[in-house]
């Protein structure tokens, strides 16, 4: 009975990020979205929460919002794994429900 | 699989909108069945046919309207949120004295309830918003 989490602001746009990961349980997965992908970005002060989770949660970014703000899979946290909308689908099925932190 | 998707946002605030089409897209294109799409909120105004955008910006309306047209979605706008918006089809439009209605192909307006509905129906529901 996992859970999808969703992340759709910058983590310097609020404190959505911090809550889904702080909430996340393991198992859980989340995907950051639009300008959520900006958490991931190495080196940020979002990038060690991330690091953080990615022991007991996986961690997911959408991919062409990735591409939309000039970031490229190398500069993102190491583990963060990508997806295309069709993942972004199948990461929705596969879990028991989805939490949009808007 | 059975999707509920519910979009709060219009196209000109941020990417709200323009996430559930793709999603709701890729949905349709691996064979899950979308079992409603509720706009709510700012999310009425992506259901107005008088938008005239620039032709080489995307039109989400025309997208919806003709997603929708193709894959028998159901497409509904919220009552409330829409009166407020001054989004209205003929019915509407008749009974608060307008002189016009504005409601885009394949877009429906009903109830609050439709959103229960769907959250009852869907296996999954997914919000987008802000």
């Amino acid at each position: 009975m996992s859970t999808l989490h969703t992340v759709n602001k910058s983590p310097f746009d609020g404190t959505s990020l911090s809550s889904a990961l702080g909430l996340a349980l393991p198992g859980d997965a989340v995907l950051l979205i639009e300008d959520g992908v900006v958490g991931a970005r190495k080196g940020s002060s979002a990038a060690k929460a991330i690091e953080a989770s990615l022991a007991s949660c996986k961690v997911y970014v959408l991919g062409p919002d990735v591409a939309a703000r000039g970031m490229k899979a190398e500069d993102l946290v190491s583990g963060v794994e990508s997806v295309d909308y069709a993942g972004f689908v199948d990461l929705a099925a596969n879990h028991a429900r989805t939490q949009s932190w808007l | 699989m059975k999707f509920g998707i519910v979009v709060n946002e219009g196209p000109y605030t941020h990417q709200a909108s323009d996430t559930a089409y793709n999603f709701t897209k890729a949905a349709l294109e691996k064979g899950h069945e979308i079992i409603r799409v509720f706009f709510y909120h700012d999310g009425v105004n992506n259901a107005t046919r008088l938008t005239v955008p620039p032709q080489d910006d995307r039109n989400l309306q025309k997208l919806w309207s003709e997603l929708a047209e193709a894959h028998k979605l159901d497409m509904v706008v919220c009552i409330a949120a829409a009166q407020r918006r001054g989004i209205l089809d003929e019915n509407e439009a008749k009974r608060q004295g307008k002189d016009a209605d504005n409601i885009a192909p394949a877009f429906r307006i009903s109830g609050l309830g439709q959103l229960i509905d769907a959250g009852i129906k869907a296996d999954r529901l997914v919000t987008f918003g802000d």
